[in-house]
């Protein structure tokens, strides 16, 4: 039952086959019995139950709220929730509770959905590992596969593999079968690079189709709420709750259709994909390239029109990403100065120490740095030279996106991530910045341009680990995009992780069932 | 907590309240009349081509007058219980974000339409970071690179001259108004080492208006603020009260002589009145021109005003170059205003979007067209007019007492700018709390008008009238017995009794010195106690001397 899609569970409610409250014990256990994988910050299991019980109580009445109702999901720990801590994995908000719910917590929890709990990441969402925040890392479930341990040759559990970040507990807690949707936030990947390498389905809608009003801000002008699910159809049913114009948002804009149910039987013989040729970056491995490959041809026997395609400036990208990314951080993070709420210092001889040891203990060395960097580049005599000239790079790196998609190719189709899921171990031994640099190269122009892209898992590397491809798609044609999602879903038939409903308790690794091994149609 | 790091626009936060029944609303060219600086307005004298002259310019805050603040929806009160106004936003909390009041643009839109400035069709919002306790999110959001107007002019007058009675008109220019916010308020308490911050301010609109430096003096200065004030409050943009700090005005203060370049300037803040403005400008040009006539160097600094001593003291300054690190706030789209509902692009509903034709057509009539009004229904003086419309109420007053007299309008100005200002000013009080009302005073007026009384009497029964309010004028008239003599044969008697006992007098009159007769006139009234009509007087006496 743990291992159903969204849709699946919310039919078995319907059909009396389990009931959001037996669902809602089973998650919560599950959540315990995974505990080690730390994808959880706050587990809110009373409220989950309560909740539970009145989804139940409508579910009997035969009036639920909709096919969320009585779900559950889960919550990057930077969305504000009312009551309930939201940390952003930094010490600065280690004991804040917001008084309000973001939007888009609001939205499913008017539709029913039962929120388990505020997942893990990395501090302030700043990384791409989902290792550096102040509640320790997030293990990737997988590391505990049979997959990886029979084929990765792990020998320890100090093999363990990261999620990616920064939203990895959120992609941690679909993967693991604790929730059956849960939110991240994508600023350059944070949902889709998680998405990849925990094998599950990652969507960063359209900049301003989703509202961002409770989302503690990475970088205002590109931070999207992103949506994790195990099926394509599940991402499509959250994005036509939670998207539309938001008044407390000023960029939200209004939704150009109701998105319910994607067609089962979209065909893709009318559609171009292009593949960017710039996106064959040093670093790529062999096997993701694979099946970038593999998928592509998917897509011409199918008789799409695959065309390759240049996008010019991307390899001034992620130099650009960073420098518009460190001056919005420098900005957003002014606020947290130990005054109203947060973290605040023992220091107190004057306001500026105050502010400073505040600042310096609440503040991990990654969030310090970007806050350096930008005011840095914010400095009168830089601004010219840094923000201004990112801006220009901005600008041309959303017109090759443009271009391309005036051309007539209605989505790309590129790889998520160099690599699959990097061993812990090796993952830390580059700082933050170098890695941030290699994971987000392919997914950070989408946020760059503002554009709709998904990450769709595809199948398992040689180490037993998800590899995931990226579709990108022109802005607000999210719709269409998902439907190319699942046509692609519903050929590369990727494995889940299995053991949801095991029983056995004993058994503590989760085992991989191949629902049936293709690798081509 | 210390404050050696208080930016010095900040403490133009911190100005003291003074009690309100200190009126900023002087007519200021009788106040300021006291100012030792003479104005370069005045024509220089070609003998001293040297000489500094005070170079002028002004940066002005302008609370908006709106129900909820620039981005917020919570409410704009002055004197709510502190921190009893503020929402999420104006706190600055994690995850919330700024969504624009239409009434504030709509109130900088105007503004900028009544100072004939161009409005920017499409304008942008920026972040003004710096770090200070009520200032919540580390950041203003302000409109630094494009602000919605820009390039206005604001024509302004004050009674000059010899006798300080010549309106002088003079042009200042707007360099641009732009919308920001306002900052909540730091209480330092020094006692106990804290200090206590009151977020209902944070977050409430402002319009910053820059004057460029084409005044020269205090009185100039003053001049244009006041009239500023006056079309702030025409509009109902901003209440313009600057002792509530409503109105903050800072002044940049430079000298330099004619034809060379500005000379160094300095920043004078602390000024919560417009005669504290005259003062503290005059005292700061004499100071700088006294620095320069050292052979001294004026430091680029910020000065606060200080009202006891009216002078300038140097302010700790910002430690070194405060860097504002501006950028763009992303989280506002741009500001768009449109022509009319014709130029709206497809999706906007017009009951959206600020449109100049809708704002055009509600400008009311402001204090220039009202005096120029005042002057050609009337047939006043310039200056009469100048004084009706720069004293609040007062131009609603004269206008309220013709309503109720056929008197001739020059004749009821004297009475409205001499009687009724004289003891309002007198006693400190506003035209709205003058005890006379503009019907009783025009009932005074008629009773006048029809011969039955002097003018002499009706200015004491003017005074009987501020001392008993609701006492008719009528009544006060039998009371004292002020009533106008015209009974011929009393009237006869009197003069008779003046003509026999100033024999020498009347001599005078009779060998031709017609001036003589006004003293057997005035005899006449010392008689009545100023109630002898005197054209009968006149008639009379005439007959009698010759």
């Amino acid at each position: 039952m743990l291992g159903l899609t969204l849709k699946e569970v919310s039919l078995a409610f319907r059909e009396g086959k389990i009931s959001p409250t037996e669902l809602c014990r089973k998650c919560l256990n599950r959540i315990k019995k995974t505990q080690r994988l730390n994808a959880y910050i706050t587990v809110t299991e009373e409220f989950a139950m309560k909740q539970a019980r009145q989804s139940e109580a409508r579910l009997l009445q035969g009036i639920p709220k909709g096919p969320l109702d009585g779900i559950p999901f889960a919550v990057k720990d930077n969305f504000c929730t009312a009551n309930i801590r939201t940390t952003c994995a930094s010490k600065m908000l280690k004991d804040y509770t917001p008084p309000y719910n973001a939007t888009v917590v609001q939205k499913l929890l008017d539709q029913g959905a039962v929120l388990m709990g505020k997942t893990n990441m990395d501090e302030f969402a700043m990384g791409a590992g989902s290792t550096d925040g102040a509640f320790g890392p997030v293990r990737n479930p997988w590391s505990y596969s049979d997959s990886y341990r029979t084929q990765g040759g792990a020998a320890s559990d100090s093999d363990w593999v990261i999620t990616g970040g920064s939203s990895g507990g959120s992609a941690a807690a679909v993967a693991s079968c604790t929730s059956y949707l849960a939110l991240g936030s994508d600023t350059g990947g944070s949902t889709r690079n998680p998405g990849a390498l925990c094998g599950v389905f990652a969507l960063k809608p359209t900049y301003g189709l989703v509202s961002r009003h409770g989302l503690i801000p990475l970088v205002n002008s590109m931070d999207v709420p992103g949506i994790i699910t195990r099926s394509v159809s599940d991402a499509a049913i959250a994005l036509g709750v939670l998207q539309g114009i938001d008044v407390r948002d000023s960029t939200t804009v209004p939704a150009p259709s109701a998105l319910a149910e994607l067609p089962e039987d979209f065909d893709v013989k009318n559609i171009c994909v292009g593949i960017p040729k710039e996106y064959h970056a040093p670093g790529l491995s062999e096997e993701t390239l694979a099946q970038w490959s593999r998928v592509a041809d998917l897509f011409e026997k199918a008789g799409a029109r695959v065309e390759q395609v240049s996008l010019p400036h991307t390899q001034y990208s992620i130099v650009c990403y960073h420098v518009l990314c460190h001056t919005e951080v420098a900005s957003n993070m002014a606020r947290f100065d130990g005054l109203e709420y947060g973290h605040r210092s023992e220091m107190k001889s004057s306001t500026e120490v105050m502010y400073a040891s505040t600042r310096h203990e609440g503040f991990n060395d990654v969030v310090r740095g970007r806050i350096l960097s930008g005011n840095y580049f914010l400095l009168k005599q830089n601004y010219q030279h840094y923000f201004v000239k990112a801006q220009k790079v901005r600008r041309l790196i959303a017109d090759d996106f443009r271009h391309v998609f005036g051309s007539g190719v209605d989505v790309l189709l590129t790889p998520t991530t160099l690599t699959d899921a990097a061993c812990y171990h090796d993952f830390t031994q580059e700082d933050n910045r170098t890695r941030s640099a290699q994971e987000d190269v392919f997914t950070q122009p989408a946020n760059i341009a503002g554009l709709p892209a998904v990450s769709v898992p595809i199948a398992l590397s040689r180490r037993g680990l998800p590899i995931g491809l990226q579709l990108i798609g022109p802005a607000l044609e999210d719709k269409k995009l998902l439907c190319v999602a699942q046509w692609v879903e519903q050929r590369v038939n990727f494995p889940s992780i299995s053991d949801c409903d095991n029983t056995q308790e004993s058994r503590k690794d989760p085992g991989v069932t191949r629902r049936e091994q293709t690798s081509a149609i | 907590m210390a404050a050696s790091s208080i930016a010095a626009r900040e403490l133009l936060h911190n100005i003291k309240l003074i009690p309100y029944y200190q009126k900023s609303s002087c007519l200021f060219s009788r106040r300021i009349s006291t100012s030792k600086l003479q104005c370069s307005s005045q024509p220089p004298e070609k003998s001293a081509p040297q000489q500094l002259v005070g170079v002028v310019g002004l940066e002005i805050h302008a609370q908006i007058s709106s129900n909820t603040k620039l981005f917020s929806g919570s409410s704009v009160q002055f004197l709510a219980p502190p921190n009893s106004s503020v929402s999420f936003f104006d706190a600055s909390l994690p995850g919330t974000l700024p969504v624009l009041n239409r009434r504030c643009v709509e109130a900088a839109v105007m503004t900028g339409l009544a100072l004939n400035c161009t409005i920017n069709k499409k304008s942008v919002f920026d972040r003004k970071h710096y770090f200070y306790a009520d200032l919540p999110a580390g950041y203003q959001i302000t409109q630094q690179r494009r602000p919605v107007a820009v390039d206005g002019v604001l024509t302004y007058s004050f009674l000059g001259g010899r006798k300080r009675s010549q309106v002088m008109r003079k042009n200042v220019h707007i360099k641009q108004i732009q919308l920001e916010q306002d900052s909540g308020k730091s209480l330092h308490d020094d006692v106990n080492s804290q200090t206590l911050i009151d977020l209902n301010r944070a977050g409430v609109g402002l319009m910053e208006l820059v004057m460029e430096p084409d005044m020269s003096c205090g009185e100039e200065a003053a001049a244009a603020v006041r009239e500023l004030q006056l079309i702030l409050q025409a509009l109902g943009t901003c209440q313009g009260n600057m002792s509530e700090g409503q109105l903050r005005v800072d002044a940049n203060v430079s000298v330099h002589r004619p034809g060379e370049p500005l000379g160094t300037r300095t920043e004078v803040k602390n000024i919560n009145s417009i005669r504290y403005l005259a003062r503290a400008i005059d005292f700061e040009v004499q100071r700088q021109t006294a620095v320069v006539r050292r052979g001294g160097a004026v430091l680029n600094e910020t000065r606060a005003y200080d009202s006891k001593s009216g002078e300038t003291v140097a302010m700790r300054d910002k430690e070194g170059l405060q860097d504002y690190r501006f950028m763009p706030e992303p989280n506002l789209p741009p500001l768009l205003v449109f022509e009319d509902e014709a130029s709206l692009p497809a999706g906007v509903e017009a009951g959206e979007a600020v449109l100049l034709r809708t704002l055009r057509a509600r400008l009311p009539e402001l204090p220039s067209v009202r005096r120029d009004r005042l002057v050609q229904t009337y047939g006043l003086l310039p200056e009469h007019s100048f004084t009706l419309v720069n004293e609040d109420g007062l131009m609603e007053y004269f206008e309220a007492v013709m309503k109720g007299t056929s008197r001739d309008p020059r004749k009821v100005i004297g009475w409205v700018t001499n009687e009724l200002l004289g003891l309002l000013k007198q006693q400190d009080l506003s035209v709205s709390h003058s005890p006379v009302l503009p019907a009783a005073l025009a009932e005074l007026l008629e009773l006048q008008e029809a011969g039955c009384i002097s003018s002499s009497a009706a200015k004491q029964v003017f005074q009987e009238m501020w001392r008993s309010p609701g006492k008719a004028a009528l009544q006060i008239i039998q009371e004292l017995d002020l009533g106008l003599v015209s009974d011929a044969a009393d009237l006869h008697r009197i003069c008779q009794k003046v003509v026999d006992s100033h024999p020498d007098k009347v001599r005078a009159v009779r060998s031709g010195n017609q001036k003589v007769l006004n003293k057997l006139m005035g005899l006449v009234q010392k008689e009545t106690k100023g109630r002898a009509d005197p054209v009968l007087v006149r008639e009379i006496l005439q007959e009698k001397t010759s």
